[in-house]
């Protein structure tokens, strides 16, 4: 357990020391949340209270998808994925492979350490300058200040959720050699499906239904929901039980590729 | 890199004659480029999911606004035809500059890891190696998307065709290529600065790219003179777009300015170009 704790402090300052990387990454989210948000309130001006949120909900939920965008690895799984896939294709993961520690857990500690760094340097700029261009629904009085704590809880089970499903998408570089392509059909199911680009509650019909029971639910829809007060007592319980479910059911899926790609790796000497 | 990808063959010609009389631009893309091809095509699974995720990416940015028009009759005063006229005039212009000129955003890493100075002892432009730098064709996906909404969006569109009008669409989308390739030259220049900033760029391409997807009524004032008058990004197509639409700019222009888009590249390009030089004159090597 030290190890990995270890592991995750490590990542942090790893992603901690491209400050200037960081200052891009800000300066892109706050430039996108402005595109959205514009979108987004012609939309609510049109329909107010379209998916159950009024306008200042709306706006909130566009800045809270930019914090959480790369939080939750929404586009690229942060960098692991792309790391690991490349030490899958160039043999590099054998020595991985027979470390004194498991795979999957060392990458999910170095996530961890990641998006708590991404959380705090990429999350926080961002979601105060859309709060000082726009008039947001922030909970700020003090009967709903449990709702940051109950937000963090949730993002941290969305982030867990978001390496389930980039471990899976890394190993089968195992398989497939090449994962660009599976790289870019879960970019874009993660974009599509977490509620990034609109919210789920918006969706029409049978897609709307099918889209908000799906893992990706739980990387921005279900958070932002939390934030906005909509889960409360038992539903928030149940919110949490959704994204939790989906973790344990997605690491173990990771867990069971893991044991059947280690029986294909062939190390060669030399 | 390069040299280590599996089943990237050695570039077809002979070195010696190169070295000697060098290549020029278009000539080095082209057999950059067609090596890259004949090594994607290693991978043909990878290859084929690949293009139609790349399709289905771009279709799914659209599926955005056919979403919002399921609730909406019109947004900011705009039907869906309009809209999807703007999406597909710029995603077309987008698409075609990101598959000539997408890969120099790389460069930042190139820097970084003193890869770079591999391509200045090659006997071609640096500019047109790091641009057919692992030339993806699957970004043609993209391309096709765009196209299909435009022409999708024409057949809605229930306008007064004039002649100027009709050449006007094409001058557009490659003027506006011309204008996206542009910011995006100039974006690797000034990585060669600020190393790790790649995503700063980003949020002028794509960011731009989204921005002009939507009718320009529905950002403030300050945006929509910002991308026109500092950034020209609004002549890529909301200038054009909206003298063939029949509507009136946000911002105050004379109709005629619908026709400076070729212009605008022009002018573009040649600051790109100057920004490229400079920064890779300003260019250390990380030495070891």
């Amino acid at each position: 357990m030290r190890l990995y704790a270890a592991v995750a402090a490590g990542s942090f300052r790893r992603h901690a020391t491209y400050r200037v990387a960081t200052a891009a990454g800000v300066f892109t989210n706050t430039v996108f949340g402005f595109v959205l948000a514009f979108t987004f309130n012609a939309l609510w001006d049109e329909r107010p209270n379209l998916g159950g949120y009024d306008k200042p909900e709306a706006l909130t939920y566009v800045w809270i998808g930019q914090a959480l965008l790369a939080t939750c690895g929404l586009m690229g799984g942060g960098g692991f994925a792309e790391e690991l896939i490349e030490r899958i294709k160039t043999g590099d993961v054998a020595v991985d492979l027979y470390r004194p520690a498991d795979l999957q857990l060392w990458w999910l500690a170095t996530d961890l350490g990641r998006a708590a760094f991404e959380l705090a340097g990429r999350g926080i700029v961002p979601m105060a300058v859309g709060a000082l261009a726009f008039d947001l629904a922030l909970p700020g009085a003090s009967g709903d200040l449990w709702r940051w704590p109950a937000f963090l809880g949730s993002v941290a089970l969305g982030v867990v959720v978001g390496f389930a499903i980039w471990f899976l998408v890394s190993l089968s570089a195992f398989w497939l050699m090449d994962g660009a392509g599976v790289v870019q059909v879960a970019w874009l199911c993660g974009l599509f499906f977490s509620g990034m680009l609109l919210p789920l509650t918006v969706f029409p019909g049978a897609l709307g239904e099918v889209a908000r029971v799906l893992p990706w639910a739980s990387m921005l829809q279900v958070p932002a929901d939390v934030f906005l007060g909509k889960y409360t007592g038992w539903g928030l319980a149940k919110a949490y039980g959704f994204q939790a479910g989906w973790a344990v059911v997605l690491l173990a899926a990771g867990r069971v590729l893991q044991l059947a790609a280690r029986r294909r790796v062939v190390v060669q000497g030399g | 890199m390069a040299e280590h990808a599996p089943g990237a063959p050695t570039a077809p010609g002979a070195p010696g004659t190169a070295r000697a009389t060098g290549v020029g631009g278009l000539a080095a893309f082209r057999i950059i480029a067609a090596m890259w091809i004949r090594s994607t095509m290693t991978y043909r699974f990878s290859f084929a999911m690949t293009l139609l995720a790349n399709f289905v990416v771009t279709f799914f940015d659209f599926v955005v606004i056919l979403l919002m028009f399921t609730h909406v009759e019109g947004l900011g005063g705009f039907g869906f035809a309009e809209v999807a006229f703007l999406y597909g005039t710029t995603s077309t212009a987008f698409g075609l500059a990101d598959l000539a000129l997408g890969q120099v955003s790389r460069i930042g890493r190139r820097v970084r890891d003193g890869t770079l100075d591999t391509l200045l002892v090659r006997p071609a432009p640096v500019l047109a190696q790091v641009a057919a730098d692992r030339f993806a064709l699957r970004r043609l996906g993209r391309v096709s998307q765009g196209l299909f909404v435009l022409v999708w969006s024409l057949v809605l569109l229930d306008l007064d065709w004039t002649v100027l009008k009709v050449c006007l669409v094409p001058l557009m989308v490659l003027s506006g290529a011309g204008i996206f390739g542009s910011v995006m030259v100039a974006g690797a220049a000034f990585q060669f600065w600020a190393r790790d900033a790649a995503e700063v760029v980003n949020s002028f391409t794509y960011g731009g790219n989204t921005l002009l997807q939507y009718p320009p009524t529905i950002f403030a004032r300050e945006l929509v003179r910002g991308v026109t008058f500092v950034l020209p990004l609004a002549f890529v197509n909301w200038l054009p777009a909206l003298y063939v639409l029949g509507r009136p700019y946000p911002v105050d222009l004379p109709e005629s300015t619908a026709f400076l888009p070729p212009l605008v590249t022009a002018v573009c390009a040649l600051a790109a170009g100057a920004c490229w030089r400079a920064g890779l004159r300003s260019y250390r090597s990380t030495g070891s």
